[in-house]
């Protein structure tokens, strides 16, 4: 069995296929299946292809590397689609398009790893609800992929606050609640016109409260099925987790020595691909006792927790979780409505980092995701307040570099870092007022929104033909 | 007026610097008054016995004796127009939640104030976030009419100041079709019969009959509102919607309307204006979240406040917990368009002015003294509330978070475990 059967990677045959500007979809098939394969580890392969885009060379600005370095009077160059340098004084190549940003803040692109955004758009109506297939606590089965609608104008209101990548996540009804995926926040007519293209698959997993209110108290009977409680759903998982190994060994098997091909299910290939270290979890999972049985829970099987996300209590085990190496994605000031929210501070982003554990800003909603830099902003004035003075510019790790890490990507974005996505924000000042917002964001060295020009803001469809089309959201 | 318990340490330790105990000085390098005295640089307020005394420059003569507070910024206390602080715990556990009754038979008569705990941690909070009145409204529950709002300060004590029936809810829309059995006209035919029931109230039910809406209780409860002498907060979002509750206000010039949501105000903010309707907004709302919402835009507020529109700000997105970041709301609607004295407007005298808490919201001599000094613009998101008076009174600036951040600030398990730490 190769690493490949377990995850939708073909290599980096997809995401060097560039042919420029061809858009959503309409290139040439970019993925070849080869027959020797059991089975096609990429059935639904990204297309996305970076717009074209001339050299711009940005001068004058506050840069922030996102890697924990600030500029002042800095300039960075975007050619080709990639970073291509950052300095105080750079030369403007023949063509280069120069943005004096003076007074102005340019920084990476934000990166949330927690959306629902094209699996709960707007608008929220019922025909809409494809985020939790609640059928069953372990559907590891189902792909977030296919329920995105790639036409949620929420994904422009989220460009328009500087995010440039996303993680789409099943919400957190399930214990298991699926794949989630990563997308590059481009306008596209299929959501594979929007996958980050070779980033890996991801796992959604859910603690506590929601998966035992959804199945045992489900449906207003009670009971309803397992689980009912706590107990319940670390036996749900561990329950899974050895189907899976047993389903992992039967393939890694038959890749070895061959013989009759084992049957397959949706929900094993995405559970032992997590076993073979390719599907990356994302758990949902409020408090800290819950996130300690869970990195044991991850030892017992031999997989690894990536992120915690909402993580209302990382404050409490900081240091455990330094120590094991998970990222916490939290809120900045999110708490009490509901009692594994309860415990919920305002400083916990900065006394998670700390404790030199992985910080991460997320939103898990349509609206905080349009300002995350203000959430950081409070986040970081908070943890000031108690004595965690953070620089800005290390404060940024929180919103590109950190999140990127946690999806896999921090090699191709995240940061400034020459060689990297030009995936970069020019921002009207300091990010971290509430004043300020997004003058022009751009992924892959294209500019995708320019608050300036109509013509440079997305309106998706939905929003034709409908009152306020076009405004000025 | 003032009805606080010392409770806390802090005012316990105020109280004993005796005599001049009740006088204040608040000192801000601005000193956002809130009337036509504008921002004063280097500003002073004075409070004596729950009142503010003064309110001026550097010069300003300064009680002997009087506790001096220095500031960045001092404002008159913010109030949120529009929150369930105090009678939420927490949102899931239906234990702790006294903002809807599903199964109450009553609907107009349900009196919010009957669920308020001002031990609720959410008060607090919302106090160290330098909230401090709160306009509190119940859910709805049955139908139209979710009952009974009051106003209360976030003092946390037992006897806080709290007014009941400050106003009545009512939520129309798609919110309103869905709670009256499925439509807009059975919301509207449920809105002209209730009001009929309440304005015959109470002589149709001492003839023994009974209301084609309303209980005769319930009748009794919506009486002053469908009258005129009781304020009516409405829900409503879409233009349609809007022009559809500002019909009913033309037809029935003798009601008082603030409408709540309001996500598209901005396309009939003349009308509004003509009519002198207030609206509450959230200023966050920007999505087309419903058809009701197609046209919402952070714009809203600011294009409101210059239709000329009395604007108040909240954050209906977490009314409950966070009712405090209307202050980023506020600060968002300014880098949105609008003009940075009317949103703290928004956020102090025209949530006053909706609810007629005279003497609230402004920094003035004779004022009652809801004051809070601010380490810096009080609309930026790093910006934080160092001290906050209720009635002239210096409030406890603790809070359940506060003592879960500092007992884990300072966690040292070498001789005992944790909660033996206390803060």
């Amino acid at each position: 069995m190769t690493r490949r059967n377990w995850v939708a990677l073909a290599a980096g045959a997809i995401f060097l296929a560039a042919c420029g500007g061809s858009g959503d979809g309409d290139g040439p098939a970019i993925k070849p299946f080869t027959p020797n394969e059991p089975f096609d580890p990429d059935p639904y392969p990204s297309t996305y292809v970076a717009y074209p885009n001339a050299p711009v060379l940005i001068t004058n600005a506050t840069i922030l590397d996102g890697e924990g370095a600030k500029i002042e009077d800095g300039s960075l160059l975007l050619q080709d689609g990639k970073v291509a340098a950052i300095g105080a004084d750079l030369e403007t190549p023949e063509g280069a398009t120069v943005i004096d940003a003076s007074g102005r803040w340019v920084t990476p692109g934000i990166i949330d790893n927690h959306s629902h955004l094209g699996a709960y758009p707007s608008p929220s109506v019922s025909a809409h609800q494809d985020g939790n297939e609640v059928s069953g606590p372990v559907t590891a089965e189902v792909w977030v992929e296919h329920g995105i609608w790639p036409q949620d104008p929420g994904f422009d209101r989220a460009l328009a606050g500087g995010v440039t990548s996303l993680q789409v996540l099943p919400g957190s009804a399930n214990l298991f609640g699926g794949r989630g995926i990563t997308l590059k926040n481009v306008p596209a007519r299929t959501v594979q016109g929007m996958k980050f293209p070779s980033a890996p698959y991801t796992l959604k997993m859910a603690c506590g409260e929601n998966p035992k209110r959804v199945y045992g108290y489900g449906n207003g009977s009670f009971p309803g099925g397992a689980p009912f409680s706590r107990m319940g759903n670390m036996a749900g998982y561990r329950a899974a987790w050895i189907k899976a190994a047993e389903y992992k060994r039967k393939w890694d098997k038959y890749s070895a020595e061959g013989g009759e091909m084992p049957s397959r299910d949706l929900e094993l290939d995405t559970l032992a691909g997590v076993l073979a270290g390719e599907i990356l979890v994302h758990m949902h999972c409020y408090r800290a006792d819950e996130m300690a049985q869970i990195m044991d829970l991850s030892k017992e099987f031999g997989y690894k927790v990536t992120a915690f996300h909402h993580a209302v209590e990382s404050y409490k085990i900081a240091d455990k979780l330094a120590d094991y190496g998970a990222c916490s994605s939290m809120w900045a000031d999110w708490w009490g409505f509901k009692m594994e929210a309860y415990d919920g501070i305002p400083e916990n982003i900065p006394m998670v980092h700390n404790a030199g554990a992985c910080a991460i800003v997320h939103s898990d909603s349509d609206i905080g995701i349009q300002r995350l830099n203000q959430e950081a902003a409070k986040a970081w004035a908070d943890g000031k307040r108690v004595g965690i003075d953070v620089p800005i510019e290390v404060a940024w790790e929180w919103l590109s570099l950190n999140p990127a890490k946690s999806l896999g990507i921090e090699e191709r974005t995240g940061s400034l870092k020459p060689g990297k996505m030009a995936d970069v924000v020019i921002w009207s000042g300091n990010p971290f007022s509430v004043y300020t917002k997004a003058d022009q964001v751009f992924i892959d060295g294209a500019l995708m929104y320019d608050r300036a020009d109509n013509s440079v803001r997305p309106v998706r469809d939905f929003e034709l033909g409908q009152p306020g089309e076009g405004d000025m959201k | 007026m003032i009805r606080k318990l010392m409770a806390s340490a802090a005012i316990v330790a105020v109280a004993a610097l005796g005599a001049s105990a009740q006088t204040y000085v608040v000192e801000g390098k601005k000193v956002w008054t809130g009337t036509d005295a504008g921002t004063i640089e280097n500003g002073v307020v004075v409070i004596r016995n729950g009142t503010i005394m003064s309110v001026g420059p550097a010069s300003t003569s300064k009680p002997e004796g009087a506790e001096v507070i220095s500031a960045e910024w001092v404002t008159p206390g913010l109030i949120s127009a529009f929150s369930r602080t105090g009678i939420i715990e927490v949102d899931a556990e239906d234990s702790t939640n006294d903002a809807v009754a599903a199964l109450s038979g009553f609907s107009a008569s349900l009196d919010a104030s009957d669920g308020f705990n001002p031990d609720d941690t959410a008060v607090d909070v919302s106090r160290l976030g330098g909230v401090t009145r709160v306009a509190v409204a119940p859910q709805p529950s049955t139908n139209l009419f979710a009952g009974q709002g009051f106003i209360a300060d976030t003092s946390g004590a037992q006897d806080t100041d709290l007014t009941s029936d400050a106003f009545t809810f009512i939520t129309l829309g798609e919110g309103g079709a869905g709670l009256a059995g499925g439509s807009r006209p059975a919301a509207w035919a449920q809105l002209r019969a209730a009001f009929d029931d309440a304005r015959a109230y109470p002589t149709r039910y001492i003839a023994g009959g009974e209301g084609d809406v309303l209980s005769r209780r319930d009748a009794e409860a919506l009486a002053p509102a469908a009258r005129g002498r009781q304020l009516i907060v409405i829900d409503a979002r879409s233009a349609t919607d809007l022009n559809a509750v500002m019909d009913l206000a033309e037809s029935n010039r003798n009601l008082k309307f603030a409408i709540l949501g309001a996500d598209e105000g901005w396309r009939v903010a003349d009308r509004l204006a003509k009519l002198k309707i207030p609206v509450i907004v959230d200023g966050f709302a920007n999505l087309p979240a419903s058809f009701s919402q197609l046209a919402a835009t952070q714009e809203n507020a600011a294009r409101l406040d210059e239709a000329g529109v009395q604007v108040a700000i909240v954050n209906l997105d977490d009314s409950t917990h966070l009712a405090r970041l209307m202050t980023q709301i506020a600060g968002n609607a300014v880098a949105n368009g609008m003009d940075w004295d009317d949103a703290m407007k928004a956020l102090t005298v025209t949530p006053a002015s909706i609810y007629g808490l005279s003497g609230y919201g402004i920094l003035a001599p004779g004022a009652h003294a809801d004051v809070v000094a601010w380490d810096g613009d009080p609309l930026e998101v790093t910006t934080n509330a160092d001290a906050v008076f209720i009635d002239g009174e210096p409030q406890d600036m603790t809070s359940r978070q506060t003592e879960l951040r500092d007992r884990y600030l300072s966690l040292d398990q070498t001789d005992r475990p944790y909660a033996y730490v206390k803060p």
